[in-house]
């Protein structure tokens, strides 16, 4: 009960905060936007496959999994300024739970993740794009824990080394292997066998490929369900470790 | 009220590849009763922010116990936290935040109620006079008012112990001021304050009783005056021009002696008859006196006795 409070208290400041200045929802949608105008055409004879809708199936799916691995990951710069502020510190010596702190702000990331998402969604129909609204729903599911996920890893590592400046760096290290063997731009099914063999270790390449399945109408498909499982693990993971370094006496 | 025993805490602190243990905290044992406003006295370095942080649950200890308003704060830190406030030395309010919803929220993270938060928050704008400003954001506040705000959200659940870190550091004469009188109302309303604080004015003007810090240890510790009085005898401040320091401090190398910018200070059993000893002294090494002046030993000579430093070089 008291963890439900805390966060929805945690929660609702960072709502607030985030909906003050709605700046964000514009820089957050713009690049997706981008790829979807300007990349997504070069699909359809790329991919060959037979309309732009089919293209879309493909492409849709793996931006919005690129837009929650890369939006959840760099959260950790807010925080940063935010212990800089000394909100952190405040926050810590009541007592709110710790893990309160952290699943207040990472679920806010994820509101905002869905916001967008479902503004690409939108998008994206009027580029002929369908999809089922049960399997939508779950593929926003997916799409949730890995935000959930990678949000928390971000703050994780913003409390352990508590500068933009190793922070960033850092992220971007991660983000760019998990990136290219994920599959997100174009599926692995036209890479090379070893290239495979590595990406089948990269869990958000099951991730796309289960949000994929989704999006295809695929709902039976090994994919989905091992994606969501994988992807949900993780998060708890995640969220353990960095609910502890909110715990975790700093300097 | 707080009582500490032998409470330590250590850094690894890394320059390149050496890693250094630093004894931050070497043993520190306090005593502080209900209701005053008791004072940590040292320079920066000293350990004082560290044993603040210890007492406030942020930092565990290495060593030593600590009970804090009737809480073990090995044992039970949680409770620690419901009974104590904290104020850190940097701030704590989000600029795009205004004072009254921070008030609210941190009421709230104590498991106050929203009706009784939002009354708590009322209350507090009102006694550190922030009405006019509650609800304009924290980045539009100046430098006092910010500090008051601060202050506010370590008082807004009324704990029984309030660590305050460096309230005025910063602030300008007149914030300064007002700032004790908001410590000592913090006082009248039944608060035992701890503050820590670099200024010897206001260790001696603000503190019931103080504990001098040095290099992580404990010093002195007792009421500003009778510290004061421990000193036996008088010191004479002569004040002279800014070439004639080194010249003096050679005529009078008899006596117990601190050099400063434009005077020399020094520690006599007897000013009276120090005196005209004195004057006799320079007069016979020609050293062009500007002022002479008698007075009671001030916290700095405290500091000097015990650690053979003045705190002013800081």
């Amino acid at each position: 009960m008291k963890l439900l409070r805390d966060t929805s208290l945690i929660f609702n400041r960072q709502m607030q905060l985030l909906l003050r200045n709605p700046v964000w929802i514009f820089v957050g949608v713009f690049q997706p936007v981008m790829y979807l105008l300007l990349f997504a055409p070069l699909l359809k004879p790329a991919l060959q496959v037979n309309s732009n809708a089919e293209a879309y199936e493909i492409f849709v799916p793996g931006l919005l999994v690129l837009l929650a691995i890369f939006g959840g990951l760099f959260q950790g710069f807010g925080l940063i300024a935010e212990l800089r502020a000394g909100v952190i510190e405040r926050s810590r010596v009541t007592p709110v739970s710790r893990l309160a702190l952290l699943l207040g702000r990472s679920l806010r990331d994820v509101v905002s993740l869905i916001a967008q998402a479902v503004i690409i969604t939108l998008l994206a129909l009027v580029f002929d794009l369908r999809v089922f609204l049960p399997n939508l729903l779950l593929a926003y599911l997916m799409l949730a824990l890995i935000s959930l996920m990678t949000s928390a890893v971000s703050y994780g590592v913003a409390l352990v080394v508590k500068s933009e400046d190793a922070l960033a760096p850092l992220m971007n290290t991660v983000a760019q292997p998990v990136l290219l063997l994920s599959g997100i731009l174009l599926p692995l099914t036209f890479a090379p066998g070893w290239l495979q063999g590595i990406a089948d270790w990269n869990p958000f390449s099951w991730a796309v490929n289960g949000t994929r399945a989704l999006f295809r109408g695929d709902l039976g498909s090994a994919d989905v369900w091992q994606g969501l499982l994988i992807m949900a693990v993780l998060a708890v993971a995640a969220v353990a470790w960095a609910a502890r370094e909110f715990a975790r006496s700093v300097r | 009220m707080i009582e500490t025993r032998g409470l330590r805490k250590s850094f690894i602190s890394r320059q390149g590849r050496d890693k250094k243990t630093v004894e931050a905290v070497r043993g520190v044992d306090l005593e502080v009763a209900e209701g005053e406003i008791f004072g940590f006295l040292g320079p920066n370095g000293a350990g004082k922010t560290t044993t603040l942080r210890m007492l406030a649950t942020l930092i565990e200890p290495d060593g030593g116990t600590a009970t804090i308003a009737g809480a073990d704060l090995l044992a039970d830190p949680g409770e620690v936290r419901r009974r104590i406030g904290y104020v850190a030395q940097g701030g704590s309010t989000w600029d795009d935040s205004t004072a009254r919803e921070e008030l609210v929220l941190q009421a709230r993270l104590y498991g106050i109620g929203k009706a009784d938060a939002l009354r708590r928050a009322e209350r507090v704008l009102e006694g550190f006079q922030l009405s006019e400003y509650a609800d304009r954001k924290c980045k539009t506040y100046s430098g006092g008012q910010r500090r008051r705000v601060d202050i506010a959200l370590g008082i807004i659940h009324e704990p029984k112990v309030v660590f305050l870190d460096e309230p005025t550091t910063g602030l300008d004469p007149q914030s300064r001021a007002h700032m004790w009188d908001e410590i000592r109302r913090l006082r009248a309303e039944g608060m035992t304050v701890f503050i820590t604080t670099h200024y010897l004015d206001e260790a001696d003007a603000l503190c019931d009783r103080i504990s001098i810090m040095d290099n992580g240890e404990i010093v002195a510790s007792g009421t500003p005056a009778g510290l004061k009085r421990e000193i036996s005898g008088d010191v004479v401040r002569v004040g002279l021009p800014v070439d004639a320091v080194a010249a003096a401090a050679q005529a009078l190398t008899s006596y117990k002696l601190e050099t400063y910018e434009d005077n020399v200070r020094l520690y006599v059993e007897d000013g009276a008859v120090a005196i005209p000893q004195i004057l006799r002294a320079l007069d016979a090494a020609s050293v062009p006196l500007g002022t002479i002046e008698l007075h009671r030993p001030s916290l700095d000579d405290v500091f000097l006795t015990k650690t053979g430093r003045s705190l002013r070089e800081n």
